[in-house]
């Protein structure tokens, strides 16, 4: 058992869908069914049009890099320096992660550069999307 | 001091500016302390409270909430208290993110640890937008240091070039040190009432002219726009219209400067320049002392002092301009604005002052 590990989420009931899905490798979004909207986060109703018909699927994984800091400072769970990322995924909506298999430097991380969905798992019930740059 | 006696030598020195005496407040405003103990505290009887409590501007939100109540006859006299033991953590409640919240399940987890890993985030986009340099970002600290030459009672005075700015310690690239705002203790305190009983006190009348505010989220991933707050695009042209002003109006302006980013961002929000040319016009030495704009002529967040939430430093600042006693005064100010930010652009408040009685 690790000295120093992430914060970890507590999962709720508006949200435990997310959370399932990851630990399955999914990652899920959820479409309004009136309107049509793409959001996150999570919520049982389109913040657009106030619906209370919403859809959860599986998103594609992919996404670009959005924007970053790298941080300097040490933080539990984390060596520094480290990335903390906001990505665009393919489907529209923006999500924080950390982005793997890549340098953690500003010639590196390059805005706007394509990536795709990988899943850490930080014990049995919460496993975390991360992003990694496209390969090929 | 603990935290709430921060709050309340702030408050007494306030009344003795305004001579008067807890038994003349019957309105509270305050932010992390609650109204119940502030008004327990200094032995005040309110008909009207509000804990506005969204971060560093809750104080330009409480003077909107203060004015609009006088107006609509709820109060007389309201007293807005700010206490913050940010450095000493002596007195002050604890911090956390709980883990159940939308951050403490979608941004906790991934590393950030306060404001200087979580501010900066929309930066490296809004760089890319615009082609703004980390000179021009450096900009930003050195022009503020000036101003901070000239206040006594700021933290660091002494004159900083681009360099030494892009060489000081990374904190969160592309941020730096001299970049990232000070951490102090500190408080204020402003009273306010009707201008029509302004012959009643003994100092230099201010005028509220008008004001503004909103929120747009609690956390920075889910801005809509990275280059540019929301919150901010309400909470000031909101101001602006209600006092009636117009750019070229205002004398003094003061922009809450958590980072070095934050002015570039409200210089564009507020209009004062188009989209993308904050970091030129900075550059450009308009916003330095024998500039055309002067702001935060108190050195700011990032030169003057820090309590980790600025808001009502930036109003006292704005407040000694109109009265005509700051430090580095601007010769014939009129009109000042006084803009701040909540959270990690989670919130805006915008209060426009002047000195003539509109």
């Amino acid at each position: 058992m690790p000295d120093s590990v992430r914060a970890r989420p507590q999962p709720t009931p508006e949200t435990q869908h997310f959370w399932d899905g990851t630990r399955q490798h999914e990652l899920r979004l959820q479409r309004c069914d009136a309107c049509g909207r793409i959001y996150f986060p999570p919520r049982p109703f389109c913040p657009a049009c106030a619906s209370r018909s919403v859809t959860v699927f599986a998103a594609s994984g992919k996404a670009v890099l959005h924007s970053y800091v790298i941080h300097h400072r040490p933080v539990s769970g984390f060596t520094p320096p480290y990335a903390i990322a906001v990505v665009e995924l393919a489907e529209g909506p923006r999500m924080m992660t950390n982005i793997v298999d890549c340098a953690q430097t500003p010639e590196a991380l390059q805005l706007d550069m394509p990536l795709e969905v990988v899943f850490e798992k930080l014990d049995d019930e919460i496993t975390l999307a991360l992003f990694r740059p496209m390969k090929g | 001091m603990s935290q709430i006696q921060l709050h309340a030598d702030a408050a007494l020195n306030a009344m003795a500016d305004a001579a008067l005496m807890p038994a003349d407040i019957d309105g509270v405003a305050t932010a992390v302390e609650t109204p119940q103990q502030i008004a327990h505290y200094l032995g005040i009887t309110p008909s009207w409270v509000d804990g506005t409590s969204v971060g560093g501007c809750s104080f330009m939100i409480h003077v909107r909430h203060a004015a609009a109540a006088i107006a609509s006859g709820l109060c007389r006299t309201v007293l807005i208290t700010h206490g913050e033991s940010g450095r000493s953590r002596v007195g002050a409640p604890p911090r956390s993110v709980p883990p159940s919240s939308l951050a403490g399940q979608f941004e906790q987890p991934f590393g950030p640890m306060g404001p200087p890993s979580l501010f900066p985030i929309p930066v490296l986009r809004y760089m890319k937008a615009y082609g703004v340099t980390h000179e021009q970002l450096a900009m930003v600290s050195v022009v503020q240091r000036e101003w901070a030459a000239k206040n006594p009672r700021a933290t660091f005075r002494t004159p900083i070039t681009v360099d030494e700015v892009l060489n000081s310690r990374m904190i969160a690239y592309p941020l730096r040190l001299l970049q990232c705002c000070l951490v102090t203790d500190g408080g204020g305190a402003l009273i306010l009432t009707a201008g029509e009983r302004a012959a009643d006190f003994p100092q230099k009348p201010v005028y509220v002219l008008g004001t503004g505010e909103s929120v747009e989220t609690p956390m920075v991933s889910q801005m809509e726009d990275f280059t540019s707050s929301r919150a901010f695009r309400v909470a000031g042209p909101t101001a602006f219209r209600a006092a009636g002003i117009t750019h070229a109006d205002v004398d003094h302006l003061m922009i809450y400067d958590a980072f070095a980013h934050l002015p570039l961002y409200g210089l564009e929000d507020l209009g004062f320049v188009p989209r993308g040319e904050a970091g030129r016009f900075i550059e450009a030495r308009n916003t330095a002392p024998g500039g055309k704009l002067p702001l935060n002529t108190n050195g700011g967040g990032l030169s003057y002092m820090h309590s980790g939430m600025y808001g009502m430093y930036a109003l006292q600042e704005s407040v000694r301009q109109m009265r005509g006693i700051a430090p580095a005064q601007i010769e014939g100010a009129k009109i000042s604005v006084c803009h701040g930010v909540g959270g990690m652009f989670a919130a805006s408040g915008t209060v426009v002052f002047g000195n003539q009685r509109p």
